[in-house]
């Protein structure tokens, strides 16, 4: 064609690039769901499944022994940490030492953020206000009279939320309770943050163990804290056998919000603390998972020849 | 400044304003304001930018026509002016070939008595030139400047309308009245031909010139589905009520049952002091959260991935024309999904289809066919580029373009066959062209059809050259010898003939009357004696016409003196009656044209463009309905209509409607249509039956009984009665049962008619591709609109909304463009919705556990980044890569296509399973960590169920299952998808530890509480168990789904998907497309884009 030629010179201006992007033309791995990938993937996936959820129900099970160093924990229901009007009373800032914050309280800690007088709470906010304050101690039948067991207080928060997450304000003339100068305590709370273990420092204002584990809000209404660890003396590796004394101070109500309070030992294992939850998930799962691989194997054996003389 | 405020008027990002502006209240405020502004910023963002590249692309193309310049007579000087700026009143000079840019009275041109010639094409798709001439007061001005400087006279005329072929007016100048009429007009659009100059007055400019009034509304385009996902966010909101009402109202009774209760703890505060109250704050704090169903980013990102599948069009190199040097572009880059949901093609004819080149291309002289090629067998042979062309260069004159490959005919020639001889004698005496011979040897023809010069230019290239004429004689260059014919008549062309004939006197004193016509008629005149010829010759005309081409039959006649002279007078008696003229004329021609000797006939290919053939019958594969709207004659469209399959002899019945009055019409369709129903089983009962369904009903119970294939062939004037009231119905009914539907001799309007009139009844998506400014009307109303580029006009390319240069490359663009686009486009649809939900819906689950607070389950920054970060990407990369068979597959398996007419893969019931599948995955995405959570401890015996974690977990899991589910949906896995899906995964995780790192937090202690929550939820085993085990919940059961409907029921795309692999584990495809011969045959019509009256013009001397 003259056309053709006499425009060829031409040719290539415009033409577009010829990259496999361009083109469309990228390399790509095109998976097929063939039942040569399917049907072992579901038979792997459902003895995985199962071998998991056995696992994970035998060790779920075994956490009743009391082998290993025992857990203290409170457990309230009905209550509900995880509400927003709730969660959002309390100032992270406050919390973690800045001077501002303790001067002036975030308005989300509204209405715990001043006393009647005006002088900012610290903490402020719900969350802080309605601090668990029952207190437990536990004692051993032992040659006929009850010893106090050791509960550790230590380490029952975690680490980054006792070290970075909250600090107490610098401390005034090496004193903590200068440094909370011209702020009011909590209006629930019998006594100022300062207070809180007045024989360690290292524990006492906003860095009170027990403090931080109650900031730390549940996500669901019932829910399990971390009170104290049995792990001293002859209890390091569990509560032996015998008769034990629990001694509750209550002063902590729950009776008007039809909530519960539990105490609760527990031992934990590898996967945590006691739940059959999840282990029974996976047992079912598993084991469905396999059903199913044997219903598509039948389906896929009936079904294969009719499709292959269809697509011929 | 003003696109932010154009975004705001967007019905979508008001919302979000709105939900903005609620966060800002406090008391209502469940999420930081960050959560909704920095997806807005974003998405604000790209859409400015994106209009901005689309503005001022078009501000580019627009300025293109702007600013063609014409050449304006200002103060008496001629200067070159913007087409925008061009006023009426102005006088413009126009030079040949170049386009008419407004609606111009014409003063005066370069040719003798102020006629000047005008090609139409643009505007109405004819091909023939048509004569334009001045008023003679006018035309006299001449070239003189500066008289025409002082032109002033007044037209006085009818309003701007869009009738094409109309206008009236009145003309004042120096004090006499001069009636216009249409042939002193020159429209926009045409452009001028063999004319080296005329001057006109501008009457009417921009918007108010005929082709503009006839291009019809601009129309803002919006694909289905863009109406579905508008339907289904109104859906979706309403759902959004519902769960926020719901939500509500447990939060009433929360705060009234349980809440009371808490009063210690969980005070009222001063604006929020009572449970209904309470309630209704927590609706919109609902609102706000649950909001991310709709989210901001779907349609921005609907539009980045039309954009880039916008892109691949413009890139794709098999849909570059190399000859001219365009690529295919995308002018409209919201309608690709649209592409491939296409059910009606109306096509043009001109320049869409056919090529517009005429090429002499076989003949028959006295019962032998000349033109095929034969290979040493005597097999006849295929046309390609290694047969050898006749060599035309003994011949001088030759024009070099034309080609010829039978090399019998030249040594027939050459041996002097008279017949032969005779035959071009024919050929180049026997026509209205007129010659031009600008410097020896470079002859220029000015044909006023292309046929006539494809005849013509045949001739001469054989050695017949015609070199010139005088009212009175021709002259032709026989041979190399130059012969002075005397022409004593020309017996016109018209339509009731369809031939025509001319009288010569050759130098020896001879009388012959030349005679060329369609076969059909001209066969009854010929003398008893051509009987066998005839036959012989009547055979190899049906082979031609079965090849498509335009055929015409010709004959000679000897006349003696005394009979001519005889006839002359009846003739010149004819022709001074005063009333029924043509009458009288029409039974002289009648008298002298009869017992002619038959020499042979012609056969012209009317080039269709590449390809066309296979196109059509791979998109009629698709199940693709084409229609040709054309405005061409029934004869010439049903021919192109033949020559490329579109019409076959296999076909049941072809329809023509061709009737002058409404009843007559009316029952021309009835009978079509009880033909139609005669064909299926039950006539009487489906007739009923129908009526009394609904129409839409009715349409589909009818489209099934009919079998077999039907064609319809309408003209203009019977489709504008077909177009009125009640025939509409019965013509639509008709006209979509039928396999192809030729509609010719329509107006620009009626083009845009037909494509609403199907827009209306049968809801299907329909696509217009034209590429002359009379098809922009259709090309504007068609729900996508193509023009074709790379010619000279570009009206047609700046209304479509995608333009190429090759109508072959539409089967590429609906077949392999239109069906990814759409396919990705339901594909990413389906997802992101099913994202969103199972994104959104666990604080649904979550308030029942919450008391209804609106808390969040997760951290804040994790709902502000998921859509526009975790998320977004990989969902992208589908949208734009995926691809569920290559190119070629999508090609060859046509029925692939169907999905998307029938717009299986993504509608409101697709939609219902996505749904169900988000709410499925959220309940696993709640309920399993809530299980998990339930009282537990960690390893190390702290508490792990606190808030916090719990949010970790379950984002975490999110984070995996949506990974894992575009994993699976992803079909086709380029680099980019594997590092967009990996590197989510990979940034989420990298940016949970940064935000819950403790540098960040010592910086923002109140906007990043979740310091070291990821360190320590995520190096509990248990953590990743729940993850694990949530996540193979969630997707187990959706490749149980697949893989039964793959294995029970599958698709043709799976089988095609399997097909696909096995064989590229094989070989490379090989693909072969046979190009079907039409064996069968059928007799042609004259054919002939002819006009009435160039004899006359010719013998009257005007034009020499």
């Amino acid at each position: 064609m003259a056309a053709a030629s006499s425009c060829a010179e031409l040719a290539g201006r415009n033409k577009p690039d010829n990259t496999a992007f361009t083109q469309q033309r990228l390399p790509a791995w095109q998976p097929l769901l063939s039942a040569g990938t399917a049907l072992p993937l579901f038979f792997c996936a459902g003895l995985a499944c199962l071998a998991l959820g056995l696992g994970l129900h035998f060790s779920s099970a075994t956490i009743q022994r009391f082998a290993g160093p025992v857990c203290l924990y409170y457990q309230l229901s009905n209550y509900y940490q995880n509400h927003r009007r709730y969660g959002v009373s309390r100032d992270d800032r406050q919390l973690s030492g800045d001077a501002s914050g303790l001067s002036s309280p975030a308005t989300e800690c509204s209405p715990f953020r001043t006393d009647p007088q005006g002088l900012p709470i610290a903490p402020c906010g719900a969350i802080a206000n309605s601090l668990f304050n029952d207190t437990f101690t536990l004692y051993h039948l032992a040659n006929g009279t009850f010893h106090p067991v050791p509960l550790d207080n230590r380490g029952i928060s975690w680490w980054t939320d006792s070290n970075i997450k909250f600090s107490n304000p610098e401390l005034v003339n090496g004193s903590l309770e200068a440094a909370f100068k011209g702020t009011a305590k909590p209006l629930n709370w019998p006594q100022a943050a300062y207070m809180l273990d007045t024989g360690n420092p290292n524990n006492t204002g906003f860095i009170n163990e027990d403090f931080i584990v109650w900031m730390r809000t549940a996500a669901l209404p019932t829910f399990r804290k971390l009170y104290r660890r049995v792990r001293e003396g002859n209890f390091s590796s569990g509560l032996p056998q015998g008769t034990y004394c629990l001694d509750i101070t209550y002063n902590y109500p729950v009776l008007s919000f039809q909530g519960t309070k539990k105490v609760i030992f527990s031992t934990v294992s590898w996967m945590g603390g006691k739940n059959p939850f999840l282990g029974i998930v996976y047992l079912v799962f598993g084991s469905a998972c396999i059903l199913t691989g044997f219903v598509m194997l039948a389906v896929h054996i009936k079904f294969q020849k009719q499709n292959q003389m269809d697509v011929e | 400044p003003v696109n932010l405020f154009e975004q705001f008027q967007r019905v979508a990002n008001a919302y979000f304003l709105f939900l903005l502006i609620l966060q800002l209240i406090p008391e209502i405020s469940s999420l930081s304001w960050f959560t909704t502004i920095v997806p807005l910023m974003v998405v604000f963002t790209i859409t400015a930018v994106k209009d901005a590249t689309d503005d001022c692309f078009r501000h580019k193309s627009d300025n293109q026509v702007n600013n063609r310049q014409a050449e304006v007579l200002i103060d008496g000087r001629l200067q070159n002016e913007k087409w925008m700026n061009v006023k009426p009143g102005d006088v413009i000079k126009l030079e040949n070939n170049t386009f008419v840019a407004a609606d111009l009275l014409l003063l005066s041109s370069s040719e003798p008595h102020g006629l000047c010639y005008i090609e139409t094409a643009e505007l109405d798709g004819e091909t023939n030139l048509k004569v334009r001439q001045a008023l003679p007061v006018t035309s006299e001005l001449g070239p003189d400047i500066r008289r025409l400087a002082e032109f002033d006279g007044v037209v006085v005329c009818e309003p701007p309308n869009n009738k094409l072929d109309k206008f009236t007016g009145v003309l004042f100048w120096k004090d006499n009245r001069y009636s216009l009429n249409n042939e002193k007009v020159l429209l926009r659009g045409c452009v001028l031909r063999n004319t080296d100059w005329c001057f006109g007055m501008v009457i009417f400019a921009g918007p108010d010139t005929k082709l503009m009034q006839n291009s019809g509304r601009t129309k803002f385009k919006r694909t289905s589905i863009d109406r579905l996902m508008n339907t289904l966010a109104l859906w979706i909101f309403g759902f959004l009520v519902c769960m926020g009402i719901i939500l509500a109202i447990g939060n009433s009774i929360w705060e009234h049952q349980v809440g009371a209760h808490f009063r210690i703890y969980l005070f009222w505060n001063e604006v929020v002091n009572s449970s209904v109250f309470s309630g209704f704050l927590t609706f919109w704090s609902y609102i706000i959260i649950l909001n991310s169903v709709v989210p901001i980013s779907l349609y921005v990102s609907v539009e980045v991935i039309r954009l880039g599948h916008s892109y691949f069009i413009n890139w794709d190199r098999k849909m570059y024309c190399p000859q001219k040097d365009t690529p295919a572009e995308v002018r409209t880059t919201t309608l690709n999904e649209e592409l491939g949901q296409i059910e009606y093609i109306f096509s043009d004819k001109t320049g869409t289809i056919t090529q517009n080149i005429m090429t002499f291309n076989k003949c028959s002289i006295n019962g032998k066919t000349y033109g095929d090629v034969y290979d040493d067998l005597g097999r006849k042979t295929e046309i390609n580029e290694k047969t050898v062309p006749v060599d035309f260069s003994f011949n001088p004159l030759a024009d070099r373009k034309f080609q010829f490959y039978d090399h019998s005919l030249i040594e027939s020639i050459k041996l002097g066959d008279a017949m032969v001889h005779e035959f071009f004698r024919l050929l180049s005496l026997c026509h209205t062209v007129m010659s031009e011979e600008k410097n020896a040897g470079e002859l220029i023809y000015q044909v006023q059809s292309p046929d006539e010069g494809a005849l013509v230019t045949a001739a001469r290239n054989f050695g017949f050259i015609f070199k010139s004429r005088t009212p009175e004689t021709i002259t032709v260059e026989e041979m190399g010898k130059l012969v002075t014919y005397q022409l004593l008549a020309i017996l016109d062309f018209n339509n009731i003939r369809k031939r025509m004939s001319v009288i010569v006197q050759t130098p020896d004193g001879q009388i012959k009357l030349y005679c060329k016509g369609a076969d059909t008629i001209l066969f009854e005149r010929l003398h008893p004696s051509n009987e066998e010829l005839m036959s012989l010759t009547s055979d190899h005309l049906e082979e031609f016409a079965g090849e498509g081409l335009r055929t015409l039959a010709l004959a000679y006649k000897n006349l003696t003196e005394e009979h001519f002279k005889e006839w002359f007078k009846i003739l010149q008696e004819a022709n001074t009656s005063v009333d029924s003229r043509n009458d009288y004329l029409a039974a002289a021609y009648e008298e002298i044209e009869k017992d002619m000797m038959l020499l042979g006939a012609t056969a012209i290919e009317d080039k269709l463009q590449e390809g066309v053939t296979e196109t059509i019958a791979s998109l009629s594969l698709a199940n693709i309905k084409i229609w040709v709207l054309t405005g061409d004659k029934q004869e010439t469209a049903m021919n192109i209509g033949y020559s490329c399959h579109m019409l076959t002899d296999t076909m049941n019945e072809i329809f023509i409607v061709a009737s002058h009055t409404g009843m007559e019409v009316r029952e021309e369709l009835r009978k079509a249509k009880e033909h139609l129903f005669g064909q299926s089983k039950d006539l009487s009962n489906s007739h009923v039956f129908c009526e009394k369904m609904q129409e839409s009903k009715q349409d589909s119970v009818l489209e099934e009984t009919v079998t077999g294939d039907y064609a319809l062939v309408i003209n203009g004037h019977s489709l504008a009665l077909a177009l009125e009231g009640d025939l509409e119905n019965e013509f639509v009914e008709v006209a979509c049962m039928c396999k192809t539907v030729i509609c010719c001799r329509v107006t620009p309007l009626q083009k845009a008619q037909v494509v609403e009139l199907v827009k209306k009844h049968r809801k299907a998506v329909t696509l217009a591709i034209g590429d002359g400014a009379n098809d922009i009307s259709m090309i504007k109303s068609a729900h996508i609109g193509i023009g074709i580029s790379g010619e000279e006009g570009m009206q047609a390319v700046l209304a479509s909304d995608y333009s190429f240069a090759q109508f072959r490359y539409l089967k590429r663009l609906l077949l392999v463009h239109g069906r990814w686009s759409y396919f990705r486009m339901c594909k990413f649809l389906c997802y992101f919705f099913y994202k969103n939900f199972a994104f959104t819906l666990v604080h649904f689950w979550f308030g029942f556990f919450c008391g209804f607070s609106a808390q969040t389950v997760y951290d804040q920054w994790f709902i502000t980044l998921f859509n526009i970060v975790y998320a977004s990407l990989p969902v992208l990369a589908m949208g734009l890569f995926d691809q569920d068979v290559n190119e070629q597959n999508s090609m060859d398996y046509a029925k692939l296509y169907e999905p998307g007419q029938l717009n299986l893969l993504f509608n409101k019931r697709k939609f219902f399973i996505c749904i169900a599948h988000g709410l499925y995955t959220s309940f696993a995405l709640f309920f399993i960590p809530y299980g998990a959570f339930y009282n537990t401890a960690g390893e190390d015996g702290k508490h792990i169920a606190d808030y916090q974690s719990f949010a970790v977990t379950v984002a975490t899991s999110l984070v995996i299952v949506v990974s894992v589910q575009i994993a699976l949906d992803t079909s086709y896995w380029t680099a980019i998808n594997r590092f967009f899906i990996l590197g989510s995964i990979a940034v989420y995780f990298a940016i949970l530890f940064t935000m819950h790192s403790d540098g960040i937090f010592v910086i923002f202690p109140n906007h990043f509480p979740f310091v070291g929550n990821a360190r320590n939820s995520l190096s509990q085993i248990s953590v990743w168990l729940v993850i694990l085990l949530t996540t193979v919940v969630s997707v187990m059961p959706v490749i149980t789904f697949q893989f039964l409907k793959e294995d029970l029921n599958p698709t043709l795309t799976d089988q095609v998907r399997k097909l696909q692999k096995a064989r590229r584990k094989q070989k490379p495809l090989q693909n072969y497309m046979r190009r079907v011969y039409r064996t069968n045959s059928r007799r042609s019509a004259y054919a002939f884009s002819h006009q009435e009256g160039f004899g006359e013009l010719i013998t009257s001397g005007k034009n020499m």
